[in-house]
């Protein structure tokens, strides 16, 4: 029983942590809409300075000093990066915002580690709660109490400070309706700064905590966003209490589903989760969000299919392609199939996110899926490799059938949440469950039979296949199907009230993507003849997002272009630097300060500026108003 | 059962938010080619009643019946397969697609292809789609984004996507609010015309007292929840608790509207 109780605590004290980062992202969500992916970097940044700031100064003083110190300092960083980078961006697209603070995620994870080398660090024990205390037979340290007793203290002072100062209240007001506040003559700028510097301030202070109880690493920061994101999820974005109540049973259900299933305890957070968005897809705590903001910008140009002329310069290019082998060396033609092969993994991610406006944040997850569906295919069962072709990609189908109809009963930020919170799910699966996946040693010894062994044969089959998948999905954005998908995204409210069942469209492409994804992992699992947790990762998910905002997000064919460009800087990249991290995460950065539209995006701004230059005769904005008569 | 049910028939609709009731036991009923016009000062409860005719919110009690079938509470997906096409007070449609495609979605949608993956769109019901908007005068429109639309043209397309499953009853929420002084007499003619030819009933809320006057065939008025006068323009004009209503309202408003009308 003693045992049980201890779990209990355990789980209570490492609640409180997860709650200070996820109120602070929930407060900065509230008032300025941004989901500030990098909420993680900063608790990690806080950890750091508070570790550096803990050695130097001793004593009682100099420790609690340190950690209060260390995040004042990171609020300050924050300041600068509201100042410089978010006031640019608050008039974009959810998705663009997500992406910038996932640029300065990555950006910061290298930075770290060239300030602070790649060793774990081990910080020092807070002065007063060094020891452990007697219970029943077990230990518990006091600084766990500590932590259960700060839980509840800041969600207190977060209560009087949000109802008792001014502040508060125009935080609160800014929340409901941050233009009226505007209206009535407050200084939005000075008030979305102050909300981000407390919320940074809140991770910062969560991460400078941990540090007499876990080790400093530069890991840390994808690890508590991912729980984080699950907190708010079921908790409610916006809601304080709701932070706190889904942390705390977030946190216990880590305690206890480490007893239950040693080594796939996510599941149980998994299942929790899911439950909740059943009941109430806003979370425990959160209200109904009145009306989704369109993720993709608007396009003025309508889409429209190719003409013939096109269709001949698009066929042209791939003849061209197809004929690298011919004077192309075998390390090109890896890096060929590779390019290739992310074409399909783009093409996929941009049907779901540009066609059906759902910003997918862990589409590796159905790429890594598919690539273990081969694993097991050609390892396990001894498949031949065009039956495993054909069925690998099925697992990838599977579970996008599986998350893909949780996530769709979502939108917008949320959506993007869940579906990284469904990816780090299987990431953890794939680490965990060594008996089955291999853990982080993979699946080693997938070889593609004979007739595709070769650099070249495999190079023509991975570009037949995406030629393939790239004419199959464009020609399923302009069928019935794509029409409809559209016009979920366009209005729901339009959707419904012509009788479209929007979650099924939308589940369905959904699977489609996913499936699509699974192929191109299968692939890949051939090309690198290997599978790793990797495959699956956050960071694979967010080079395919990169891909299609590359490409233009608004654009029809704008991700096959996006996919070449990005994977082919990527690898040179990589060949060319150590910090590949920091150069990407900046690139990101820019992207979506400066090219919002991509890349065929701005070509077609570029072609309809030119056609605008010399108008035909009759004007198209002068409209005749006696047309109904 | 001698007597056809009729087209629309509300009973006891009742729907309140806490301690306010917002819709108080309201009844009537719409015959198939009428023109019914629902009326009232602001938070009187129209778009909530109106928002439970076809699903988009549930009553607490009472019955909504379409031709007799039992409609209370179901989704507005269901409703509109059963024939009930509806606009809004501020319009919904697909604005990164075109005027025509935005009519394809609805079509394809009455054809039951909304999962058919590898057909062309694009030539799916074009001349349904081009008759659709001809009818409201939109031919020369179905090229351009639905995006860059002026207002009033907007609410036009709206129209024709709602004709698009050749509905029995259209709900129009507000059909004329933002527009020109103009614009609103030709679409309240143009829609007055449609149902007459096709004998379909529309039942629609409007601030806009010479819309109402002159184009409804009946008024019901609506207030603090409840229905407090229903009948001909004329019985409803002449009405001494709708005179108190809108005169309570406002005396400006309501005399320039009087005099108006009345001439």
């Amino acid at each position: 029983m003693a045992f049980y109780v201890v779990q209990f605590l355990t789980g209570l004290a490492s609640a409180a942590s997860l709650f200070l980062v996820a109120s602070g992202l929930s407060i900065i969500f509230g008032v300025t809409r941004i989901v500030n992916f990098a909420h993680g970097a900063f608790y990690m940044i806080g950890a750091y300075i508070a570790f550096t700031l803990t050695e130097r100064l001793s004593g009682a003083f100099g420790f609690w000093g340190s950690i209060v110190l260390a995040a004042l300092a990171v609020a300050l960083i924050g300041v600068l990066v509201e100042m410089v980078l978010l006031r640019r961006i608050y008039h974009a697209p959810e998705l663009f915002q997500l992406l910038a603070t996932f640029g300065l995620t990555l950006m910061v994870e290298d930075l770290v580690v060239l300030i602070w080398g790649p060793d774990d660090l081990v910080g020092r024990r807070a002065p007063g709660f060094r020891g452990a205390i007697d219970f029943f037979g077990q230990n518990v340290p006091s600084y766990d109490l500590f932590l259960i007793v700060l839980g509840p203290v800041v969600l207190g002072i977060l209560w009087l400070l949000f109802q008792r100062t001014r502040w508060g209240v125009l935080v609160r007001a800014a929340t409901q309706d941050r233009d009226m506040v505007a209206a009535l003559g407050v200084n939005q700028k000075w008030l979305f700064t102050s909300v981000f510097a407390v919320g940074v301030f809140l991770a910062a202070l969560g991460g400078a905590l941990q540090i007499p109880r876990d080790a400093v690493h530069h890991a840390m920061d994808l690890r508590i966003i991912v729980e984080v994101f699950v907190v708010v999820v079921i908790g409610g974005l916006g809601s304080i209490v709701g932070a706190f109540v889904a942390a705390v049973l977030v946190s216990e259900l880590n305690a206890f589903g480490i007893l239950i299933f040693p080594k796939i305890s996510i599941i149980l957070v998994f299942l929790v989760m899911a439950a909740v968005l059943i009941v109430r897809p806003w979370g425990l705590f959160g209200k109904p969000e009145a009306a989704a903001r369109k993720t993709p910008g608007l396009t003025v140009n309508p889409w429209r299919p190719l003409t013939s002329n096109e269709r001949l310069a698009a066929l042209a290019a791939l003849v061209v392609a197809a004929t690298l082998p011919l004077f192309a060396g075998n390390y090109a033609l890896t890096v060929g199939s590779e390019i290739a092969i992310f074409v399909i993994f783009a093409v996929s991610l941009h049907f779901l996110m540009a066609v059906g406006g759902l910003a997918s944040f862990g589409h590796a997850a159905y790429f890594g899926l598919g690539a273990y569906g081969i694993a097991f295919l050609a390892k396990m069962a001894g498949l031949p490799m065009i039956v495993c072709l054909l069925l690998g990609p099925l697992l990838g189908c599977m579970g996008a059938a599986v998350f893909g109809f949780f996530a769709v009963q979502l939108s917008g930020v949320y959506f993007a949440m869940l579906t990284l919170a469904f990816a780090q799910i299987v990431w953890s699966i794939a680490f965990q469950w060594v008996s089955v996946t291999g853990g982080d040693n993979g699946i080693l010894g997938v070889w593609p039979s004979s007739w595709a062994a070769s650099p070249s044969r495999f190079y023509w089959l991975s570009l037949g296949v995406a030629a393939l998948v790239t004419i199959a999905l464009r020609a399923m954005v302009f069928s019935p199907f794509g029409y409809a998908l559209r016009a979920t995204r366009d209005s729901l409210l339009r959707s419904e009230a012509i009788g479209i069942d929007a979650k099924r469209i939308q589940w369905t492409a959904f699977v489609i993507a996913g499936t699509t994804a699974g192929i191109g992992g299968a692939l890949f699992a051939y090309l690198k003849g290997s599978v790793f947790p990797d495959n699956l990762g956050i960071s694979l998910s967010v080079d395919a997002l990169v891909m299609v905002l590359l490409g233009g997000v608004e654009t029809v064919s704008g991700a096959v272009i996006g996919a070449i460009v990005y994977k082919a800087l990527n690898i040179w990249l990589v060949s060319q630097t150590d910090l590949s991290k920091l150069v990407l995460g900046g690139f990101i950065v820019l992207i979506v300060v400066v090219f919002p539209k991509g890349i065929v995006g701005m070509l077609e701004l570029l072609a309809q500026r030119r056609r605008k230059a010399s108008p035909p005769g009759s004007s198209l904005l002068a409209k005749p108003i006696e047309s109904a008569e | 059962m001698s007597v056809a049910p009729p087209l629309l028939a509300v009973e006891g609709l009742t729907k309140s938010y806490g301690g306010i009731h917002a819709v108080r036991g309201v009844s009537f009923s719409l015959r198939a080619g009428e023109i019914l016009a629902l009326i009232g000062p602001n938070g009187a409860g129209k778009s909530t009643c109106f928002d439970m005719l076809n699903g988009q919110n549930k009553p607490d009690t009472g019955h909504v019946r379409l031709l007799g079938e039992e409609i209370t509470g179901r989704k507005p997906r269901e409703v509109w397969r059963l024939g009930v096409g509806r606009t809004f007070q501020i319009t919904a449609t697909f604005a990164t697609m075109t005027v025509r495609e935005n009519v394809q979605v609805a079509l394809i949608s009455h054809g039951k292809q909304l999962f058919n993956l590898f057909g062309s769109a694009p030539k799916f019901d074009r001349a349904e789609a081009g008759r659709l908007l001809e009818l409201v005068g939109m031919g020369g429109y179905a090229d351009r984004p639905c995006g860059e639309l002026a207002y009033g043209d907007l609410k036009r397309l709206e129209l024709a996507v709602a004709l698009a499953n050749q509905p029995k009853l259209l709900l129009m929420d507000e059909p004329t609010a933002g527009m020109a002084p103009r614009e609103r007499v030709d679409l309240m003619r143009l829609t007055a015309q449609i149902a007459r030819e096709k004998s379909i009933g529309v039942l629609f809320t409007e601030h806009d007292m010479d819309v109402v006057f002159e184009h409804a065939d009946r008024i019901i008025v609506l207030n603090r929840g409840t229905l407090i006068a229903e009948g001909s323009p004329a019985e409803v004009r002449g009405n001494p608790q709708v005179q108190a209503v809108y005169l309570g309202e406002g005396l400006v408003y309501d005399a320039r509207h009087r005099e108006g009308a009345s001439v």
